[in-house]
């Protein structure tokens, strides 16, 4: 069984966001595989270590994305490939699947993880833009799955309760927090991970061009959410007070 | 000159960080109120490979750097002392000696089981007339036949409890002083031997410390450790390695310390303002924080120079007494910090303090360090 997971290189959930010149800084930030990624690359090393097979993980990132990449071969993964080229500096969330779907398009596999999201632009767009692109079904924001005579039974949240769905391989499944739980690498995993193939390639070795991977969207503007204001508090008879604060949930909250 | 951590090194650290967050942290309040080994604990760390961080793979450890051991020690020190110090002992007390001064046979049996975690590892060197005075052992050996007989008690045998296996230092020749003593590996599994008295500790509560008793203990021959007559130089070199290791722990202590003091004096408001705003906070927490990185140089400079197989015997003497008293000081400011609360067990500083105290004493105190360091200054 050949599985392909994708992730993406994030913030730490705990980093400080600083804006600085109208942009997201990256400085002196730590940075993590996408812990929606991470279930995908669990789930991924699972099922090969039950049905055997090989587990490819792959990313669009710079250089610091190796390390990602290095830590999940140090999870279980086989082996990396980076797709890293200037032009994907600035691109967006089509920009990304035009480049993982053309990778993808000369490997062979039976399914394909990505998570269901990345913490950072929690776009959720990459996973189903791929799987149109490689023209595959799509299976997303599971919490369950099992997979069998090529076919994989997955459980997905939907509102209210959950779906389950039963579909063939190869199929793209975006993972959701309960999948599963996520490993530690292990001391001899992070040893090894360091003689596993991390193959770097460009937008040419993929015979992509620059405007095919352009952004097709702008960033206008990034800035912080607002300070929380103090709250207020009302004083008086309980009658004005009550009087008052319904006055002000009608005109300034406008709630009721 | 590079002061940045490797690959390796920033996986070990994220790793590590991420277990002793999840994994450790949610036991450590526990395990020091009831005294209890947090034995789930230490069998999760042997499948992660924390039991044998600087085994070679051939012998079922990890095969990574003091430096990377180091970082490994800090990380869970910073929520339990107690977890930090029984995968010490393991590691550096007593996988260390077998893998400098074992026979190939040894390595395959003995050093391969602690590395892996499947058993447990001690070392049996003080007594009660044998502290500071190490050499002073009178716990001895003779040698009847195929086996050596071992009669005599150790004390403050740190994981003696729990142990399956112990690197013992004993007397095979009185009339040699230091020089008649050797080094022994002992399957605990033996009618000759029994846990003693269990001290009740002030600190590091979630480890054991035990009185170990060897009563006509009979081990074989063949597992005397290094050749006869070494036991006191296998012993110092031993604890050369493990002041790396206690110096890693008092590092997690002082942070922890540090790291929470600086949380709660951000959130603290007196006089209206937080108190994170005075300068009588500021410069305590600017004071530690400095001496904090100071005692992570040191203690990473003589793991580094262990890993070049330099000498690093008044490095790693410097680290541990460094970063000791330090933790002591952290623990002790970061108490004042907190005021009434940090005195009360609703905060975990009261265990960091209660847990400090230990790391400027065991594997050497701050007097034999400050011995070592002048003795090496002034030779």
């Amino acid at each position: 069984m050949n599985i392909v997971a994708c992730i993406k290189q994030t913030f730490d959930t705990e980093a400080k966001i600083v804006i600085d010149n109208g942009q997201v800084s990256d400085q002196g930030v730590n940075l993590i595989v996408n812990p929606y990624d991470e279930f995908a690359v669990e789930e991924a090393i699972r099922l090969k270590e039950k049905n055997g097979g090989e587990v490819v993980v792959v990313s669009v990132g710079g250089d610091k994305t190796q390390e990602a990449l290095r830590y999940c071969l140090a999870m279980g993964a086989d082996r990396a490939v980076l797709i890293q080229d200037p032009a994907l500096d600035n691109t967006d969330n089509i920009g990304c699947a035009t480049a993982l779907a053309k990778l993808l398009a000369g490997m062979e596999y039976d399914l394909v993880f990505c998570g269901k999201e990345a913490v950072d632009d929690g776009a959720a767009q990459v996973p189903s833009m791929l799987a149109e692109k490689l023209d595959l079904p799509q299976v997303n924001v599971i919490t369950e799955l099992e997979v069998a005579d090529n076919q994989a039974t997955a459980t997905r949240e939907i509102d209210g309760g959950s779906e389950v769905i039963e579909v063939q391989l190869p199929v793209m499944l975006s993972a959701q927090k309960g999948l599963n739980e996520v490993r530690y690498p292990s001391l001899p995993g992070i040893m090894k991970a360091k003689r596993k193939e991390l193959k770097v390639v460009s937008l040419a070795d993929l015979e992509l061009s620059a405007d095919d991977v352009a952004a097709k969207t702008e960033l206008v503007a990034a800035e912080l959410p607002p300070a929380r204001k103090a709250g207020q508090v009302l004083t008086g008879e309980v009658e004005e007070v009550v009087a008052q604060l319904v006055k002000l949930l009608q005109d300034e909250a406008k709630v009721i | 000159m590079d002061f940045s951590y490797n690959e390796e090194e920033r996986m070990m650290m994220q790793m590590t960080r991420d277990f002793a967050e999840k994994t450790v942290k949610p036991l450590a309040e526990e395990t020091d109120r009831h005294h209890r080994f947090p034995r789930e604990t230490v069998e999760k760390m042997a499948e992660l490979g924390l039991m044998g961080v600087t085994v070679p793979p051939e012998y079922e450890g990890a095969g990574m750097t003091n430096v990377c051991y180091s970082i490994a020690i800090e990380e869970l020190s910073r929520h339990c002392a107690a977890t930090g110090v029984i995968v010490s002992v393991n590691n550096s007390l007593a996988c260390e000696p077998v893998k400098l001064f074992g026979t190939e046979e040894q390595k395959k049996k003995y050093l391969a089981d602690m590395a892996s975690g499947r058993k447990l590892g001690c070392l049996g060197l003080t007594e009660a007339n044998a502290g500071s005075d190490a050499g002073n052992v009178s716990t001895h050996a003779v040698l009847d036949g195929n086996e050596w007989v071992i009669n005599g008690q150790k004390i403050f045998i740190t994981n003696g409890n729990e142990a399956d296996y112990c690197i013992l230092i004993a007397q095979t020749d009185k009339s040699q002083g230091h020089r008649g003593l050797s080094a022994f590996i002992v399957d605990l599994d033996n009618p000759g031997f029994k846990v003693g008295t269990l001290e009740d500790k002030l600190g590091i509560c979630g480890t054991s410390t035990a009185e170990l008793v060897f009563e006509d203990c009979r081990i074989p021959k063949e597992n005397l450790l290094g050749e006869l007559g070494k036991g006191f130089k296998i012993a110092l070199i031993t604890l050369d390695g493990g002041r790396i290791g206690i110096a890693s722990q008092a590092l997690g202590i002082a942070r922890a310390a540090i790291e929470d003091a600086t949380a709660y004096a951000k959130e603290r408001v007196q006089f209206g303002k937080p108190i994170a705003s005075l300068q009588a906070i500021q410069w305590m927490l600017a004071d530690l924080s400095t001496e904090y990185d100071a005692a992570r140089l040191l203690t990473h400079r003589a793991a580094y120079l262990k890993d070049q197989k330099l000498p690093y015997n008044k490095e790693a003497a410097m680290a541990k007494l460094m970063a000791s008293e330090l933790a002591m000081k952290a623990t002790t400011k970061g108490i004042q910090i907190l005021g009434g609360y940090g005195y009360t067990k609703d905060y975990p500083l009261e265990r960091y303090f209660r847990d400090a105290k230990i790391t400027e004493i065991y594997e050497g105190t701050s007097e034999i360090m400050r011995l070592v360091i002048s003795a090496n200054i002034l030779k």
